[in-house]
């Protein structure tokens, strides 16, 4: 895609106080990596969603805390905006640069501190990579639970700030179920304080500000060390693939599953489109006649897992199942997932451009939300593919279309904007796990009240007086609100109107 | 597109116990005094002595919603647990962080606000782990929903788990939605006669494996490990841990007991109660009074004199946690409960304090006499 992003920052800053700033840096920090031509920085203008846009003043890529500390304070005292990046694999924007700010890229900070099998836990910097960490665990027989897809690449860091999930958080929970303690630097007036949030012990004194750290999209500190809880491998996983022929029948087998007292360690679903564009692609041995197909993992010992998948094969046919597909052994259990694992590049493959949707609803209003997404399809000529984590509700729809259509991708975009507000109105969020950023800022007024926008805008300021970090992402003014409600965006009425003669 | 779901939920919030918050809220900020949120008082004993008008959150009351294959219970702050645990026990689910009912009745409200958990912790999670979301009445008298209904939600600051634990110094909980988890097929329980110290090396080893230990309790030369899950997990740990099976009657009332505070360790009243949280690869402590260990060594109770608490604070401390005068005698007024927070997290504190309840109305100085 190569639209471009027109978003007026919020936030007031002076560009002559970063040249300064970038001038200051140099004679300060003379071996400090610091970018600003055009064409070094434009690597950095956008993250996994390159529909929103933007080169920065300047990217800066600290070595040391040392250095990292005296770029932040530098930030400070100038008043500069500045935006931390990870691996740029975000899905939601919320790494784009501010125009007259500097990223500082944590990637440099890629060491394992400290892995200690005994005590189960980690102690990383914020550029260690996902899946480097749980390489690192292995030979412990451990592992990092959260896996989001991209954990090839993301990093820690950016886990931290999107709260990041993956296919097995219904059973090992999110990114804050597994972080027990994050070393930050904080901004204020005053200065910068490296400040412990959380720690090895558990219930940290004072309000739990770990909880809001974590999914604060680089808005309230920057992460300079995390310390997470390591997971015993299971000794033995098994999945069971089963197909529907209605995607009602899918749905009613998730909850089915769940009511038989089963958290299975994965349960995704796919849809026919998503089945038909994966298939000739990944060749993982789906029912390409199903309308939707489940994949549900089982994980522990294997007397348990034995047990567990013959429950959950009862409860299959019971609701109705075309087609059992069982892993005999680790390779075709990978060869299940592979597909899973693909879609979102097997769908890449077949249309120019898709919009990668992250809505969550109540599981039981899946069905419901597939129908309304099907007539969406006839409404804006689109079609759309639909994968989602279907034990915790999370959806994928994947639309597709041409960016180099402007109309089609007009289409394409309030397609989107449909399905995320009527994952509000199903009772649900816009987000699950891609995060707000700054795709996402105008369905936040869909989801929240002004009231409760400044409550955000609060805890922001209560970490962040200066309101320097990631500005413009997330919590959108009430003047944005009023704008996209006055063109068209749907709105909580009732709330509104309750809201505001709350007084 | 339908607006029906907060049509409804419009007509639900025009309460009149609301209402009456409100009017206590506005008149206390007026008169600049404090109210004192109170639920079921059974863990009144909990955070600093403070003093105020009561503001009667059981009256706000209600299971709102519980869809079991949604593993979502959403009920009013009044509700009594055992009425959440009634409904959940139903449908073979539960709350997996075990909240300690301290031999009262607690509310929902006060269990969340209080953030703390039971013997599960370790291998479920903390209370703040299973908030999925919150309805708050902060100090402005603005009702505000954070969270949700929903497994996964990342729109917006994860504000609803910062009110677990919070003490209700940011507000008054209104409603709050949980994650239930499935009641574990089966349980068993194994006794191990071992010193505190062996107690401390099995357990650190344990911690590293894939067991089904959903518990852990060293006390007085015995320590109780509490299995559950599937039969064939539970069989095939057994062998491998050892130890004697505990009656299963006489487990539940260990447990509970645990849980609850009402065995016999937390008995005596004469002395303080004192909780140190710590990572649990801690060594034995030197306590000067009789101890039980928990959470696989992450939580040790001692009882010892009140005048004691500042010193087990800073042995805590030095081993990279933190301690709680859980329980102080009558006659002892401390000024601090909780281990002193760092000069930056104390500001980001009182500035959050700031804006959600400018007035300063609601529990003030219950957690830390700063706000």
């Amino acid at each position: 895609m190569n639209a471009r992003c027109h978003e007026r920052s919020d936030f007031v800053s002076n560009p002559s106080e970063c040249t300064r700033l970038l001038a200051e840096l140099r004679s300060a920090l003379p071996h400090l990596t610091l970018l600003d031509r055009l064409e070094d920085v434009r690597p950095y203008e956008c993250d996994g969603l390159p529909a929103y846009r933007q080169t920065p003043r300047a990217v800066v890529l600290p070595r040391t805390e040392a250095e990292l500390k005296a770029v932040l304070d530098g930030c400070r005292r100038h008043r500069v905006p500045v935006v931390a990046r990870g691996a740029g694999t975000g899905l939601s924007g919320g790494a784009m640069p501010h125009a007259e700010g500097i990223v500082v890229s944590l990637a440099r900070f890629m060491k394992i501190l400290e892995i200690d099998p005994r005590a189960r836990l980690a102690r990383v910097q914020p550029g260690v990579r996902n899946l480097a960490l749980s390489e690192a665990a292995a030979p412990f027989n451990l592992y990092y639970a959260p896996d989001p897809s991209s954990q090839i690449a993301c990093t820690l860091g950016g886990n931290v700030a999107e709260n990041s999930g993956g296919v097995h958080c219904l059973k090992y929970g999110l990114t804050v179920h597994n972080v027990l303690a994050a070393r930050a630097l904080v901004l204020s007036e005053d200065g910068i304080d490296d400040v412990l949030f959380g720690g090895a012990a558990p219930d940290s004194p004072g309000f739990d500000l770990l909880a809001a750290l974590n999914g604060s999209e680089g808005m309230l500190a920057v992460v300079t060390e995390i310390t997470v809880r390591l997971t015993p491998k299971p000794e033995t996983a098994q999945v069971v693939m089963a197909s529907f022929d209605a995607v009602a029948a899918a749905c009613d087998a998730v909850a089915a599953i769940i009511a038989a007292g089963i958290i299975p360690a994965g349960l995704e679903m796919m849809d026919r489109q998503a089945i038909a564009a994966v298939e000739p692609f990944a060749r993982a041995g789906y029912d390409t006649e199903a309308a939707a197909i489940l994949l549900c993992e089982s994980d522990g010992a294997p007397e348990e897992v034995r047990h567990e998948v013959d429950r959950v094969i009862r409860v299959l046919e019971a609701a109705g199942v075309r087609q059992i597909r069982i892993s005999q052994n680790e390779a075709e259990r990978l060869k299940l997932w592979a597909g899973r694992k693909a879609a979102f590049p097997a769908v890449g493959r077949i249309t120019p451009d898709y919009l990668c949707m992250d809505g969550t609803i109540p599981r039981r209003r899946l069905g419901e939300m597939l129908s309304a997404i099907a007539a969406m399809e006839q409404k804006y000529r689109l079609r759309c593919a639909n994968v989602f984590h279907a034990g915790d509700g999370n959806l994928h729809p994947l639309i597709m279309f041409d960016a180099h259509d402007k109309e089609e991708m007009g289409r394409a975009l309030a397609f989107g904007a449909e399905i995320l507000e009527l994952s509000v109105a199903l009772g649900g969020t816009i987000t699950g796990e891609h995060g707000v950023g700054i795709e996402k800022l105008a369905q936040m007024c869909v989801q929240f009240t002004p009231a409760e926008l400044a409550a955000f805008a609060a805890v922001k300021a209560a970490f962040d007086p200066l309101g320097l970090l990631n500005p413009d992402k997330v919590i959108p003014t009430p003047a944005r609100c009023r704008e996209y409600r006055q063109t068209g965006g749907t709105r909580p009425e009732e709330r509104d109107a309750r809201t505001e003669s709350d007084g | 597109m339908s607006l029906g779901v907060r049509a409804v939920e419009g007509e639900r919030l025009a309460d009149p116990i609301l209402d009456g918050w409100r009017e206590q809220l506005r008149a206390a900020a007026d008169a600049g005094t404090t109210l004192v949120i109170e639920g079921g008082r059974s863990k009144h004993f909990y955070g600093r002595p403070i003093s105020g008008e009561p503001l009667a959150a059981t009256a706000y009351r209600g299971i709102i919603a519980y869809e079991p294959t949604e593993l979502v219970i959403t009920a009013r702050c009044g509700t009594p647990l055992a009425e959440i645990d009634s409904a959940l026990a139903e449908r073979r689910q539960m709350l997996a962080f075990e909240p300690p009912r301290f031999g009262g009745s607690p509310t929902l409200g006060g269990v969340v606000a209080a953030g703390l958990s039971g013997p599960r912790r370790m291998a479920a999670g903390a209370a703040r782990d299973f908030v999925l979301g919150a309805r708050l009445l902060n100090g402005r008298g603005e009702l505000l929903n954070f969270g949700g209904q929903v497994m996964k939600n990342v729109a917006g600051y994860d504000v609803s788990r910062v009110l677990a634990g919070s003490l209700g110094c940011l507000g008054v909980l209104v409603e709050v939605s949980l994650k239930v988890l499935p009641q574990p097929p089966e349980e068993a329980s194994l006794r191990f006669e071992l010193s505190e110290s062996e107690a401390l090396e099995r357990l650190k080893g344990w911690a590293g494996q894939s067991l089904p230990i959903s518990a852990s309790a060293w006390n007085d030369g015995a320590l109780w490990l509490r299995l559950s899950g599937a039969g064939p997990a539970l069989a095939a740990a057994k062998l491998k841990l050892g130890g004697e099976m505990v009656e299963e009657r006489a487990a539940a009332a260990f447990w509970t007991g645990l849980r609850d505070q009402t065995s016999a360790f937390f008995a005596d009243a004469s002395d303080a109660l004192i909780r140190l949280a710590l990572p649990a690869a801690a060594p034995v402590l030197d306590l000067p009074g009789p101890r039980l260990i928990e959470w696989g060594g992450s939580q040790r109770w001692c009882r010892a004199e009140a005048e004691r608490w500042p010193a087990l604070r800073d042995l805590a401390r030095a081993c990279g946690g933190h301690a709680t005068l859980f329980r102080a005698p009558p006659d002892f007024v401390p000024d601090e409960v909780f281990t002193p927070l760092p000069p930056p997290l104390l500001r980001i504190h009182r500035a959050l304090k700031q804006r959600f309840d400018p007035a300063g109305v609601f529990n003030r100085g219950r957690m830390y006499p700063e706000f």
